[in-house]
């Protein structure tokens, strides 16, 4: 029983940081319709900005904002110079430009900041609340951040102005033009936002992996299975995908196929709850009249 | 009186193929001014040449401002709202939020209350449907958020196209008397594309008829009416 | 009053080539429709570039005959790909892992079952036909980025799969299968390398063959209506679930009959060769050489082969930075792949050679 609720405790934990990213991927997806293959990428080079911040001497919630800002900053300059160009290509041509910038923002990180794995530190005390084994606190406080970013994100699409409007683009960007929204703003307001969220993964993942160029590869797997399980175009639906993936993860890694396996197994089930849902869990399904 | 609209010499396209060939009209303010003209004849064209939904030269005047080189962005805040073929609903979304979409540049927040009220009332209809996915409407239903969507900016010019499209006639009537009722009421300019030239007849004041990016017949409605090539053509009697 | 306005005097013609493009454009997929029939000059030159093909290896040193090889077997690959993504506008992200059944099969043949390399591959080919198919169905479901999801799990799970303990008797486990060079036949007066490359070449034509008449016909027009126009395709009684995982299926097929070659070719077949990195590879290949072309797949294959090693040669410290602007620049500048750009100048020259 102790055993278990290791496993789900931790399932939880490592849920925490694939709903982070998660949520970077619904907010591109949500303003442009597209699966940014580059997140991962991006959220580790962020977190190596925070690296160097923090080396350099600032204290941590500095570097962790001032990281933030630098993420955003980049994302709406990638959108703005590196995707814009595409934006009437098929999708198919664009997913192969996200690839290419998978491999550059990986190759640039390993060139620029070596390819020893560095440590990096959490803001949260080392010792566990309430002297429980079961979680740390950095878990812990990661969760808490990502369900913050969710709920922030859930009122701002469902609620503000800016939100409603970022929605509109990613469905009908002619229609949105229509209604006097400037759409390219738009599309780089998501990726500066997404590259933001992204970020903040990244530093919450670092002090569990140890940061390296390679870091995000498979976090961004767990959390692409995690948001297209949940739902792309809902926030909640997708963090909650991304813990389920965490949970699914190391229980069946622990009880049902071993450590080797889990990954294949997990996208399996996905795939098995696609069928039968095809727009993921929580995900909206679009009626159309023909 | 200077006219709302004038446009001189217009030809549009899209790619390397050109749908008008210089077209000239004006639009006075407050009116409502229809183009007819057959499947083809560069209507649609027309209306998004007027608000830079395709490639265009020429001259545009609205309002006393050269508009023929503004983005998409630039001529919708100028007051033009248009109503694009095919509705252009935000299909996922509810028929609220397409309407809090069609506000987007208005920041007088009390104003936008009353005028949700207004809508509401001018299409009952959508009060009852306003939580449903826009998609899941009524082709008739879409169609008048769509003009609901386009009023919801408080626009000085309405663009219309083909509002009667694959509608039934009880329902194209009902939307032809509110485009009346809104029209007398709020004094918003209307530049109406249709194929049906009775009832675009009926509810202009003014008409153009275009054939193949030209315009060839030009008028009062009644007048444009009582043209023989019009009434064998387009009229049917 | 009603004015007749005169059309012809009042209205100065205006050439719209100056105009900036505003306004969406439709993005789609351009297909050229593949000729019916072969011109006279097409197959004149289609001839010259088989026995182009047929002198080229005694003409080059062994390793360029072997990365020629490669190629073709990569292009192989590609056409089976290009079908599935380019023609029927299917996205998957899983063939490095039906190229890796289809090595896997024919190495375990080859090294268990002491099948020879010629005869190995048909089981791998068909054996992946199958696998594809089925795998077509649950396809049917999903659209877009779910199937690249569910494609996803397939390129990542075979791996695992290949590595597990319970398959290692045949397998190999980590460390892969080693097979031994196929002997030159027929005493014919060539080496190893020469002769693996006239029996990949000589495949390579077959299928290309097979592809070409299945894609400008019938099937072929059905499979890009289903991509362009899905709804019309059904409404017009073209069967869509069947296309669909038939196109699944023969795209499978191609991709596992490449794999299969791979491994009498590299002779070696390990589970790390064929991961995830391997599926995003061959759409690489099929972006570059031009989507829904069949010459594409050569000048793709030769892109994903050639490639990375100019890049390295380039930049010793980020490799991949620089293959990552190329692949970005050849989207930007040629969207339509090489085979479009090849197709652009062909017809210049000839517009050219008109005047």
């Amino acid at each position: 029983m102790d055993a278990l609720l290791h496993q789900l405790f931790s399932g939880v934990a490592s849920g925490g940081i694939y709903a982070g990213l998660a949520l970077a991927l619904v907010m591109i997806y949500q303003s442009t319709g597209h699966i940014n293959f580059a997140q991962g990428e991006m959220a580790m080079f962020s977190t190596y900005i925070a690296w160097e911040l923090i080396d350099y001497g600032t204290p941590y919630w500095g570097a962790f904002f001032l990281t933030v800002i630098f993420a955003f900053v980049a994302g709406v300059a990638i959108e703005r110079l590196v995707i814009r160009p595409f934006h009437n290509l098929p999708v198919i041509a664009l997913i192969i430009v996200f690839i290419g910038l998978l491999v550059i923002v990986n190759s640039t990180a390993s060139w620029i900041f070596g390819t020893t794995l560095k440590t990096f530190p959490s803001p949260f005390p080392a010792e566990p609340l309430w002297d429980n084994h079961y979680i740390s606190n950095h878990e812990l406080g990661s969760i808490g951040i990502v369900l913050i970013i969710v709920a922030i994100l859930f009122v701002f699409f469902r609620y503000t102005k800016l939100g409603l409007a970022m929605r509109a683009v990613a469905e009908n960007p002619q229609s949105s033009r229509l209604v006097g929204i400037r759409v390219g703003w738009m599309l780089a307001l998501g990726w500066g936002l997404a590259a933001a969220i992204g970020s903040v993964s990244g530093m919450l993942v670092a002090p569990i992996l140890y940061l390296d160029s390679s870091m995000m590869g498979g976090v961004l797997l767990y959390s692409l299975a995690g948001a297209v399980l949940g739902g792309l175009d809902n926030p909640w639906g997708a963090a909650l995908g991304g813990f389920i993936i965490g949970i699914l993860e190391n229980v069946l890694g622990a009880y049902v196929i071993g450590t080797q396996l889990k990954f294949s197994v997990a996208l399996i089930v996905i795939v098995g709850v696609l069928l039968a849902r095809p727009s993921g869990l929580f995900g909206r399904t679009v009626v159309t009249r023909v | 009186m200077t006219p709302l609209l004038s446009v001189k010499n217009l030809t549009a396209g899209y790619g390397d193929t050109v749908v008008l060939h210089g077209l000239n009209f004006e639009l006075a303010e407050g009116g409502i001014t229809a183009i007819l003209g057959a499947n083809g004849a560069g209507k649609t064209t027309t209306l998004r040449a007027l608000c830079g939904l395709c490639r265009r030269r020429g001259e545009i005047s609205y309002a006393g401002r050269r508009i023929e080189n503004l983005a998409t962005e630039d001529v919708v805040r100028l007051g033009v709202a248009h109503v694009p073929d095919g509705r252009g609903t935000f299909a996922s979304m509810s028929a609220e939020e397409n309407l809090r979409l069609g506000a987007y540049l208005r920041r007088d927040r009390a104003d936008v209350g009353r005028d949700f009220e207004t809508i509401y009332a001018l299409f009952p209809r959508l009060r009852e449907r306003r939580q449903q996915q826009a998609g899941t409407l009524s082709g008739g239903e879409q169609q008048m958020l769509a003009i609901a969507r386009a009023l919801m900016l408080r626009p000085k010019l309405l663009l219309l196209d083909e509002p009667s499209f694959g509608l039934a006639p009880l329902v194209v009537q009902e939307i032809y008397r509110t485009l009346k009722t809104i029209n007398r009421e709020t004094k918003v300019s209307m530049l109406l594309v249709e194929q049906n030239a009775t009832l675009a007849l009926d509810l202009a004041d003014h008409a153009y008829l275009v054939e193949t990016g030209r315009v060839v017949v030009s008028g009062d409605s009644e007048m444009v009416k009582a043209d023989e090539t019009i009434r064998r053509s387009y009229l049917g009697y | 009053m009603v004015e007749k306005v005169k059309t012809s005097s009042t209205v100065a013609p205006h050439s719209m080539g100056a105009l900036p493009l505003i306004g969406p454009v439709k993005a789609q997929i351009q297909t050229v429709p593949l000729p019916r029939r072969l011109g006279r000059a097409a197959a004149i030159r289609i001839t010259l570039l088989v026995v182009a093909g047929l002198v080229l290896p005694f003409l080059l040193q062994n390793f360029y005959v072997f990365q020629l090889t490669l190629a073709m077997v990569y292009a192989i690959a590609l056409m089976g790909l290009n079908m599935l993504v380019g023609y029927n506008g299917q996205i998957s992200l899983g063939h490095g892992a039906l190229y890796a059944i289809g090595a896997y099969i024919a190495a375990i043949l080859m090294n268990s079952f002491d099948w020879p390399y010629w005869a190995s591959i048909w089981p791998a080919g068909l054996a992946c036909l199958i696998f594809g198919y089925f795998f077509g169905l649950p396809a049917l479901r999903l659209q877009g980025h779910y199937l690249a999801l569910a494609s996803l799990a397939l390129a990542v799970t075979t791996p695992q799969v290949l590595k597990h303990k319970s398959l290692e008797d045949y397998t190999g486990g980590f460390s892969g299968i080693v097979l031994s060079k196929p002997d030159v036949p027929f005493g014919l007066p060539i080496n190893q390398d020469q002769w693996i490359y006239l029996f990949v070449y000589a495949i390579m034509l077959v299928l290309f063959l097979i592809a070409y008449n299945l894609l400008r016909g019938r099937i072929g027009r059905a499979m890009i209506a289903i991509r362009d126009q899905p709804v019309a395709a059904e409404a017009m009684g073209i069967n869509s679930a069947i296309i669909k995982t038939s196109t699944f299926g023969v795209s499978a097929f191609y991709t596992g009959v490449a794999g299969a070659l791979s491994a009498i070719v590299v002779q070696f077949v390990s589970p790390d060769s064929y991961d995830f990195f391997l599926s995003i590879t061959l759409l690489v290949g099929i972006a570059v050489g031009g989507f829904a072309t069949i010459s594409g797949s050569i000048y793709g294959a030769l892109f994903i082969l050639l490639v990375p090693n100019f890049a390295g040669e380039l930049s010793k410290s980020a490799p991949w930075a620089i293959y990552g602007v190329l692949l970005i620049l050849v989207m930007y500048f040629m969207p339509t792949g090489f085979a479009g750009l090849i197709r652009r100048v062909g017809t210049l020259i000839s517009r050219q050679m008109a005047h």
